[in-house]
């Protein structure tokens, strides 16, 4: 399983990248794994307004079909376009050109709820 | 492909059959149609022969397999032997040759036939009223969820927007929530594998229009706090309703009606022994306590004296959700199904397939992960030891693997809180010699894996097609053919 020590990690499995007052967001490599072969990724639009743990998106693969859950509030603006065609992209760069969404954070007191690559590992390997 | 298609073989200009010389005069199409209307060139229907044609569906119908043919236990799915008398009763000439506009007096016997099938889905699950429209499962729990709807906004409840599902659900009963405009909330399964009574307290409220469930639920264990979780859900004013795809397991031995649900769907394509898979047709009833019974989808069968009609005045009903009466044909079969065995006989039928699937799980227990260490209803989930995980051999290639045994393989990731799951379910209808040949086979497979793993990986070797691409499938699917 690979991990990021830039990135914090959710239960859900998504990881972020806070840049500035934004954040990148993305499914782990242990999530990318566990679904296997991605077919299809549904992203929000930009503009929309998400709340911390609501459903963004869905993930499906060969095997299975999960929802995407925000990390933390804010409003999205920027979608991963490249992946409505290149959807193994995220099977392929988790961590890279596998990136879903980028969003304004409203509430930057959230990010402390989440967790770094350590506890990240040790929820992953506990479970 | 083992296969070409129909349009691939022949011979341009090639007839299976000879149409008598036309005795009236001819017209010529652009005559009869405006331009737009008429095809820029031919279509290109097959050309073959009769033979080329009867060679090439038999060869089709010998690729398939089906509970006919061999074991079939995936689990969820009910694959149980479907007895040929439903299909002579079927096809008796008043019920195959019916035409729906036929007028009521004419079709009484049809009629009767659907009001004891409302009657008797009603009495094995204690509830009040039925309707027979929906086609399946998922289209039943769709009717069943605006029916709860309707319900709640004729009581001015219109601000009850959530319904909760457990993790353990089949995918169907969210897509359905969300479909009727709800908001879907997942509550988690405890260490038994039933609901987390102290996290359905979390998210109950008056915001709750419902709970939906299955029972047994999909990894086959009865919820046996179901009195606990209907009291709270109807405490804080919202409903309960039945996923019909397990009752199967418990039919003559335990009620929805009793267990507090208020509506329930059945699958009479599982339980009632019609044929299914290959997308239908099959049927899923829905079922209600008296209160919602002014909702059900309209027209229902009712009885006048001893006479059947079609209730068509039924002001508060959420309308049609099928043409006509629904699968009729599939419901004269469930008919057959249920006066031949009787409520005895139906007791017997969950008898058999919660001992079976004990059966077969206990056969199985030292060789797989069994993650609910339970007695299990009509189904069980396992998963393959830890040390072929880690070998990188999957419940995927273990279900290829068992192609080549001649069995369907079983259900497998489902439900997704179990990793690596298998999912298996017997059925009351397989012998003990075919559940122990079943058994020493699978065992065989889970030994070819740990001392051959790329034998099992490969797998199957006996299909007419090996391993299909599904990734290039689902990605760039291709739907429909042109020639070139």
């Amino acid at each position: 399983m690979k991990l990021q020590a830039d990135l914090k990690y959710s239960k859900e499995h998504e990881w972020i990248r806070v840049e500035g007052s934004r954040a990148v967001i993305g499914i782990t490599d242990f999530a990318q794994d566990s679904l296997g072969d991605i077919v299809f990724v549904e992203l929000p639009s930009v503009g929309e307004s998400l709340e911390v743990e609501d459903t963004f998106g869905v993930v499906e693969s060969v095997k299975t079909a999960s929802d995407l859950y925000a990390p933390v509030s804010g409003k999205v603006v920027e979608v991963n376009e490249a992946l409505a065609d290149s959807p193994e992209l995220v099977n392929r760069e988790p961590y890279g050109q596998g990136w879903m969404i980028v969003v304004e954070i409203s509430d930057v007191s959230q990010l402390e709820n989440l967790m770094d690559a350590e506890q990240y590992q040790k929820m992953v390997e506990e479970a | 492909m083992t296969e070409k298609l129909i349009f691939e073989l022949g011979s341009p200009g090639r007839q299976g059959v000879t149409f008598a010389d036309n005795d009236v005069p001819e017209v010529s199409l652009d005559q009869l149609l405006p331009e737009a209307y008429l095809r820029e060139r031919q279509a290109p229907l097959p050309e073959v022969s009769e033979l080329d044609a009867v060679r090439h569906f038999v060869r089709l119908s010998r690729l398939n397999f089906g509970v006919d043919v061999g074991f079939y236990p995936l689990g969820s799915c009910t694959m149980k032997y479907n007895p040929k008398v439903a299909e002579d009763a079927a096809a008796l000439d008043g019920f195959a040759n019916l035409h729906p506009y036929q007028p009521e007096e004419l079709v009484q016997g049809a009629l009767q036939l659907m009001y004891e099938t409302q009657q008797d889905l009603a009495e094995l699950t204690g509830m009040d009223a039925f309707t027979l429209q929906p086609a399946a499962g998922a289209h039943g729990e769709m009717t069943g969820m605006l029916t709860i709807k309707a319900y709640l906004e004729s009581k001015g409840e219109t601000s009850r927007n959530k319904v909760i599902v457990p993790d353990s659900a089949h995918g169907t009963n969210p897509a359905t929530a969300a479909l009727c405009g709800f908001k879907v909330v997942e509550v988690k399964s405890d260490e038994r594998g039933n609901v987390d009574i102290e996290a359905l307290k979390q998210v109950i409220g008056p915001d709750v229009a419902a709970l939906m469930l299955t029972n047994p639920s999909t990894l086959g264990l009865f919820e046996d706090k179901i009195k606990a979780i209907a009291d709270l859900v109807h405490a804080a004013g919202g409903l309960l309703y039945y996923d019909g795809a397990n009752l199967n397991a418990v039919m003559g031995y335990a009620r929805p009606g009793d267990m507090g649900f208020d509506v329930v769907h059945l699958n009479l394509h599982k339980t009632f022994a019609t044929p299914h898979g290959g997308g239908g047709p099959g049927a899923g009833p829905v079922g209600v306590k008296e209160a919602l019974a002014p909702f059900l989808p309209k027209p229902v069968v009712t009885k006048e004296g001893e006479h059947y009609q079609l209730d068509e005045n039924r002001p508060q009903s959420i309308g049609r959700v099928k043409a006509f009466n629904g699968n009729f044909s599939v419901v004269v079969k469930a008919y057959t199904y249920l006066r031949a065995l009787g409520g005895r006989g139906l007791k017997e039928v969950s008898e058999y397939a919660v001992l079976n699937a004990n059966y077969l799980m206990k056969r199985l227990a030292t060789h797989v992960r069994i993650p609910y260490q339970r007695v299990c209803m009509h189904e069980f989930v396992a998963s393959p030891p830890q040390e072929l995980t880690e070998q990188g051999v999957k419940t995927l290639d273990i279900a290829k693997r068992l192609l080549d045994y001649g069995y369907h393989p079983p259900t497998v990731y489902f439900p997704l809180i179990v990793e690596e799951a298998i999912m298996l379910e017997p059925t009351e209808t397989e012998s003990k010699e075919t559940l122990d040949q079943f058994a020493d086979n699978f065992i065989k497979v889970l030994e070819e894996a740990k001392e051959n793993p790329e034998l099992v990986k490969q797998a199957p070797y006996t299909t007419p097609v090996r391993r299909l691409d599904e990734v290039t499938a689902a990605r760039k699917p291709v739907l429909g053919w042109l020639p070139e």
